[in-house]
């Protein structure tokens, strides 16, 4: 069985005429923790959004877990953290746990029920986020690292195969920023989860991913952190000072 | 007049049981409207059953039955505007309610003006509600509460995070599509309870109280629930004992719940 769980055959995503994917053609195997950063407006939540199928390629081929991706039916091996944190509805009613529930549907046949056998499965992603304590806590409530945390709960108490979190830590310090993208790492290398992290904070994530996907609407680097830093390419790209930077962070 | 002569009358008990129906729907689905910040999509369907109600009137058919279909086709035509001509979700209710009223106002000035009828659906009148009514409102109000049971926690994810409800596998499209023909049935039963100058109301007040004082999602829903229930069956009381409209009575003692919450939780701060 291939190891592949994602492959891209040169796929470009079109908006009204306007390649905002281009050519982009890779492949992500079983364990990666890939680091997908780029400047705003390089394609990297299109890219998230065409892997999950939400977005159909103008040309080319995504296919996830050996189906292609916008006939998406295995949404039980996926664990999606949309980049939404800054838009969570402060005052929405709920509690964390019946949040955290949320990430057991896909699992769900219809009518959809969550039931009293779920319970052990909210409890594991309450304890590995740490927020078994504020379970009964009302989402607004919460500071936002806890809210971050909520939300991750929710996309792993499914445990997922494949996590692909965009932009997690955007709204979060840079002390917490450092702490989630460990997390990650620990959820990688223990429970053997395949991770795509999209981030602007390349010098962290660095630290952490196995590989970084650097895109400007096409694929400008892919590889470890290690070949980035000797990457010609990607010394005339930033600058070999800025490149120095962002390599040095973690001498 | 004693609360045994009140429940003594049968159009009473009609309004009461009716009333109680449509404001428990009318309440389950204003917590998605409100939290999904598409409150005002029960004022712009309202202003459409006018125009449904009038075209009833003016071709002799009773005017439930043309509204129905006619607000239905209203609200997927609101959903098409967003998704399709990407207008914004409040711009497009403009665009639908006021198309309503346009239509609503020539069909009647065809008609020769405003007339009775027409007044009445205006301001609604439960206690004058009849027995056809009476089946039809309990039927389609039970077909309501069962989508919303069986769809429960689709809509549920639906409403927190759109985007992580597609990835769980849920047709996000199709329970928008049905979330928002439950709102015209419901909007068009409102009708009857408060009128369609006060339908919205019914949606949006016990929601927003719920929501000061509930523990969660489902606490919200029973909140809500109750609240509405409560008010419809104080309001119909109020009105006969003091004759006054029902549907403002509801819509006042709704308010005044609101009121009274809000004191509640800003004194026990």
């Amino acid at each position: 069985m291939s190891s592949e769980i994602i492959t891209a055959q040169d796929v470009t995503v079109r908006y009204n005429s306007i390649d905002v994917l281009s050519d982009v053609s890779f492949s992500i195997n079983v364990g990666d923790y890939v680091g997908l950063v780029g400047p705003n407006g390089s394609g990297k939540s299109t890219l998230i959004r065409t892997i999950l199928g939400f977005l159909k390629p103008a040309a080319g081929h995504i296919s996830v877990f050996g189906h292609n991706s916008v006939e998406m039916t295995q949404w039980e091996k996926i664990g999606y953290l949309p980049q939404k944190m800054s838009f969570l509805n402060p005052n929405f009613p709920s509690t964390v746990e019946e949040i955290v529930a949320l990430g057991l549907l896909s699992k769900k046949g219809f009518p959809k029920r969550i039931s009293r056998q779920d319970k052990t499965a909210i409890d594991r992603a309450l304890g590995l986020l740490h927020i078994t304590d504020i379970r009964r806590k009302l989402i607004g409530d919460l500071s936002r690292g806890q809210q971050q945390r909520v939300l991750v709960a929710r996309t792993l108490v499914n445990e997922p195969e494949l996590l692909i979190l965009d932009e997690p830590t955007t709204a979060l310090d840079p002390e917490m920023r450092e702490s989630f993208f460990s997390m990650m790492q620990e959820f990688n290398s223990v429970k053997g989860v395949t991770i795509i992290l999209v981030t602007h904070d390349l010098g962290s994530i660095g630290k952490y991913a196995f590989k970084l996907m650097y895109l400007d609407k096409r694929i400008i680097f892919y590889g470890s952190f290690g070949e980035f830093c000797k990457s010609e390419r990607m010394s005339t790209y930033f600058g070999a000072s800025s490149q120095h930077i962002i390599c040095h962070k973690h001498d | 007049m004693d609360i045994i002569e009140f429940f003594s009358y049968d159009f009473i008990l009609r309004a009461l049981i009716t009333g109680s129906f449509i404001a428990l729907v009318c309440s389950l689905l204003g917590v998605q409207l409100v939290l999904r910040r598409l409150s005002l999509i029960g004022d712009g369907l309202s202003h459409v059953t006018f125009g449904g109600v009038a075209l009833g009137i003016v071709f002799g058919i009773y005017p439930i039955y043309i509204a129905i279909p006619f607000v239905i086709l209203s609200s997927l035509g609101i959903l098409q505007l967003i998704e399709r001509a990407k207008i914004y979700g409040d711009a497009a209710i403009g665009i639908v309610s006021s198309i309503g009223i346009a239509t609503g106002v020539i069909l009647a000035s065809l008609a020769g003006g405003f007339n009775i009828d027409l007044f009445s659906f205006l301001f609604g009148n439960i206690l004058a509600i009849s027995r056809t009514e009476v089946i039809i409102s309990i039927a389609l109000s039970a077909v309501v509460l069962a989508v919303i049971f069986v769809y429960y926690y689709e809509i549920f994810s639906i409403t927190f995070d759109e985007e992580f409800a597609r990835a769980s596998g849920i047709n996000t499209k199709r329970i928008n599509s049905i979330l928002v023909v439950l709102t015209a049935v419901t909007v068009v039963l409102a009708m009857k309870v408060v009128g369609i100058m006060l339908t919205s109301a019914l949606l949006i007040l016990p929601a927003v109280s719920a929501f000061q004082i509930a523990k969660g999602f489902r606490n919200s829903l029973i909140i809500s629930a109750i609240i509405a229930v409560l008010s419809v069956m104080s309001g119909i009381f109020l009105s006969f004992v003091l004759n006054l409209p029902t549907g403002a009575c509801i819509v006042i003692i709704n308010f005044l719940c609101f009121c009274g919450i809000f004191l509640y939780t800003r004194m026990k701060r």
